[in-house]
C-alpha cells in the first residue's frame, strides 16, 4: 500500500509540475546523448593509442656467424631479462624469404643471404622498452654501449619514432581521460542542478509536509521515484537516439574506418546498460540529496 | 469591550529581575493538567536577537488561550518552539509533560502529529485538492484508505466545506482556505491546536466564522492557543489572554472572566457585538449562489442599521 501511495504521489507531482519535470528529462537526455557518443570515442582513441604502443618492439640482431648454440644462449638471456613479454625468433632463412617476397628483384641480384638471425622482443609495457634495451645492451663504464652477449651484433628500436609515439599516445590518452572526467562531472552537476531547481520551486510544499508531521523518508520517496522515472525516460530516449544514430551513421562507416571497428570499443548493450544505470542513479540520488536542505524544518 | 490600555499594563513586571508571572486567572477547568508548560524559557536567535526572555506560563487541558502582542513581541517564537521548529536556548518547554528538548530530530515528525497547527498563510499544498490536503495529514500517519475515506468528508462537513472537496486551494477564498487548514489540523483530533494569526489575512466577518470554528473545536475538549494581534477580537472573546512585549509576559489574565457555557451560535452573536438573531443559522455552510450571497449582504446591512 505504501509503495502504491508513493508511486501515485510521484506520478501526481510529475503531472502537476510538468515543466520542471520536462526540463530535468531534457537535461538527462542531452547529457546522456553526449556521454553515449563520447564514451565510444574515448574507448576507440585509447584503444588505437594502445595498439600503436603495442607495436613498439626491439630488434636484436645477432652476428652473421652466430651458431645455433649462440642463438640458444641469447634467447635464454633475453628470456631472463625483466619486462619482456614476447620473444619472436626470425631466422636468417625466414628473414630472407620474407624480404625476398617483398622485394624479389633486389634479392635476386644479391644472390646470397646477408640477413642475420633476429629476435623481435616485445616489452610488457611500451614504457619499459628502454629498460629492456638497457638490460640487453648495458651502458658500459666508458659510457659506450656494449652487448651483454658477444653474439649480439646490434639492438635497434627505431629510437626517434619510439619516443614520438610514446609521448604522442600518452598525450592522447591523458586528454581523453581528462575530457571524460570533465564530461562526467559536468553531466552530474547539470542534472543535479536541474533537479535542485525543480525542487526549489516546491520547497514550500516540502516545508508544509514537514510541519504536518511527515517523516523525511515519507517526503523523500516520491521524489526519488520521480527521479527514477525522469532518469529512466531520459536515458531510454537517449539510447533510442543513439541506436538510430548507430544504425544510420556508424555501421555504414565502420567498413571504412579502422577507428570505429577497433576491438576495444565498448559493446553497445553494455553502453546501454551503463547509460541507463547512470541516468537513473544520478537523478534519483540527486533528488534525494538535493531535498536534504529543504527537509531541515 | 476593550479594557483601558493602562489596565493591561498593571501586571507588567519590568525587566531586570526574572519576570514575576501575574496571578493566574481564577476560573479554570477543574482537574486539568498542564498541556503546555514554559519554564524560564529564553530564546536568543543567531545574531543576538532576543525572541523570548525567561518566559514562564502554563496552559491547562481544555483551555482557550490568546497570545497577544505586537510584531516582534515573541508570539511566533512561542509557536515555533511548540512545534519544535526551534529549540529553546534556555529553560524547558513541555507539552503534555514531555520535554521538547529531549525529542530527537528523527522523532519530531511523530511529535508534530499530536498537535494541530493553523497558520496565517494557511500553508496548504497547492497541487492538491481540498480533500487531498486534509487526507495528507492522515496519510503521513499511515492510516488506511478506508479510514481516510470515512474521516475526511466528515471533518470537511464540520468546517463547512462539504461542497468544495475537489477544488484546489487557489480556487477558494481566504476564509475557505483557512477552514481547510483547520480541517487538516483537526482531522487527527489532536489534544492541542495551535493557531498563529489565523485571522491575520481575513476580513472581520470571515474572522468571526473562523473564531467560531475554533471555539467549537475547543468545546470538544481540545486545548486551543491562538496567537493574534487583533485586540478587538480578543476582547470580545473574553478568554484567557497572555500578552507578550519584547519577549516577556506583561499580562496573563482572563479578560472579562467570561466562562459561561454558551453555544456556538450565541458565541458568534456576541462576537458580532449584536443581539443574537435567533433565526440565523451560523453553523450552516456559506452561501453558494449569487442570490444567496445577495440576500445575506442585505441581511447584514439590515443588521448593521439596527444595531
Amino acid at each position: 500500500m505504501r509503495l502504491g501511495f508513493f508511486l501515485r504521489e510521484a506520478l501526481r507531482s510529475l503531472r502537476r509540475s510538468a515543466l520542471p519535470s520536462f526540463a530535468a528529462l531534457a537535461t538527462v537526455l542531452v547529457t546522456m546523448l553526449v556521454l553515449g557518443v563520447f564514451i565510444p570515442i574515448v574507448q576507440a582513441t585509447t584503444g588505437a593509442a594502445n595498439e600503436v604502443r603495442g607495436r613498439l618492439l626491439l630488434d636484436v640482431y645477432l652476428k652473421s656467424d652466430a651458431k645455433p648454440s649462440d642463438v640458444q644462449r641469447v634467447h635464454a638471456l633475453i628470456q631472463r631479462t625483466p619486462h619482456v613479454r614476447k620473444i619472436q625468433f626470425v631466422s636468417k632463412a625466414q628473414a630472407y624469404r620474407d624480404e625476398r617476397r617483398r622485394n624479389p628483384q633486389a634479392y635476386q641480384l644479391l644472390g646470397s643471404n646477408p640477413l642475420p638471425d633476429t629476435f623481435r622482443v616485445t616489452p610488457d609495457h611500451a614504457g619499459n622498452l628502454n629498460r629492456v634495451r638497457d638490460a640487453i645492451v648495458p651502458v658500459g663504464a666508458t659510457g659506450r654501449r656494449a652487448p651483454a652477449d658477444p653474439s649480439i651484433d646490434e639492438v635497434k628500436n627505431r629510437r626517434d619514432e619510439t619516443s614520438k609515439i610514446l609521448s604522442a599516445t600518452r598525450i592522447v590518452k591523458l586528454t581523453m581521460a581528462l575530457l571524460a572526467a570533465l564530461l562526467i562531472a559536468a553531466s552530474i552537476l547539470l542534472i543535479s542542478n536541474t533537479i535542485k531547481l525543480s525542487l526549489f520551486a516546491r520547497r514550500r510544499e516540502v516545508e508544509v509536509m514537514k510541519l504536518v508531521g511527515a517523516t523525511d523518508w515519507f517526503i523523500r520517496w516520491p521524489f526519488v521515484i520521480e527521479g527514477v522515472i525522469v532518469g529512466a525516460l531520459g536515458g531510454a530516449l537517449a539510447i533510442l537516439l543513439l541506436a538510430v544514430g548507430k544504425v544510420a551513421l556508424i555501421d555504414p562507416l565502420a567498413r571504412d574506418f579502422a577507428l570505429i571497428t577497433a576491438p576495444s570499443t565498448i559493446d553497445f548493450t553494455l553502453l546501454v546498460a551503463v547509460l541507463l544505470g547512470a541516468s537513473v542513479a544520478v537523478s534519483a540520488t540527486g533528488s534525494a540529496l538535493s531535498l536534504r536542505r529543504f527537509l531541515r524544518v | 469591550m476593550a479594557a483601558p490600555d493602562g489596565q493591561h499594563r498593571e501586571g507588567r513586571a519590568r525587566s531586570g529581575a526574572p519576570v514575576a508571572v501575574p496571578k493566574r486567572p481564577a476560573p479554570r477547568p477543574l482537574g486539568g493538567e498542564d498541556v503546555i508548560e514554559f519554564r524560564g524559557v529564553s530564546m536568543v536567535y543567531e545574531g543576538g536577537d532576543v525572541g523570548l526572555d525567561r518566559v514562564t506560563f502554563e496552559i491547562e487541558r481544555g483551555e482557550f488561550v490568546f497570545l497577544v502582542g505586537h510584531t516582534g513581541s515573541g508570539k511566533s517564537t512561542v509557536m515555533r518552539l511548540l512545534i519544535r521548529e526551534l529549540e529553546a536556548s534556555q529553560g524547558t518547554v513541555r507539552v503534555a509533560g514531555r520535554d521538547l528538548q529531549e525529542i530527537s530530530r528523527r522523532r519530531v515528525p511523530f511529535y508534530r502529529r499530536n498537535i494541530g497547527v493553523v497558520w496565517q498563510d494557511f500553508k496548504l499544498l497547492p497541487n492538491r485538492t481540498v480533500y487531498d490536503n486534509v487526507a495528507y495529514a492522515l496519510q503521513v500517519t499511515g492510516r488506511s484508505r478506508r479510514e481516510i475515506r470515512d474521516k475526511v468528508p466528515d471533518i470537511l462537513r464540520l468546517t463547512g466545506l462539504a461542497t468544495k472537496l475537489h477544488n484546489y486551494p487557489d480556487q477558494l477564498s481566504g476564509g475557505e482556505q483557512q477552514r481547510v487548514s483547520i480541517a487538516r489540523a483537526f482531522v487527527n483530533h489532536p489534544p492541542l491546536l495551535l493557531c498563529d494569526e489565523p485571522t491575520g489575512n481575513l476580513d472581520p466577518e470571515t474572522s468571526i466564522g473562523i473564531m467560531q470554528l475554533l471555539y467549537r473545536i475547543n468545546r470538544t475538549g481540545t486545548t486551543v492557543l491562538v496567537a493574534t494581534h487583533d485586540h478587538a477580537m480578543v476582547d470580545k472573546m473574553r478568554r484567557r489572554v497572555i500578552e507578550l512585549a519584547e519577549g516577556q509576559i506583561v499580562r496573563d489574565e482572563a479578560a472579562g472572566l467570561y466562562t459561561g457555557d454558551e453555544t456556538t451560535r450565541e458565541f458568534a452573536a456576541r462576537m458580532r457585538g449584536a443581539v443574537a438573531d435567533p433565526d440565523f443559522d451560523w453553523t450552516a455552510s456559506p452561501p453558494r449562489t449569487a442570490r444567496e450571497r445577495q440576500r445575506q449582504r442585505e441581511q447584514d446591512a439590515e443588521r448593521n442599521r439596527t444595531s
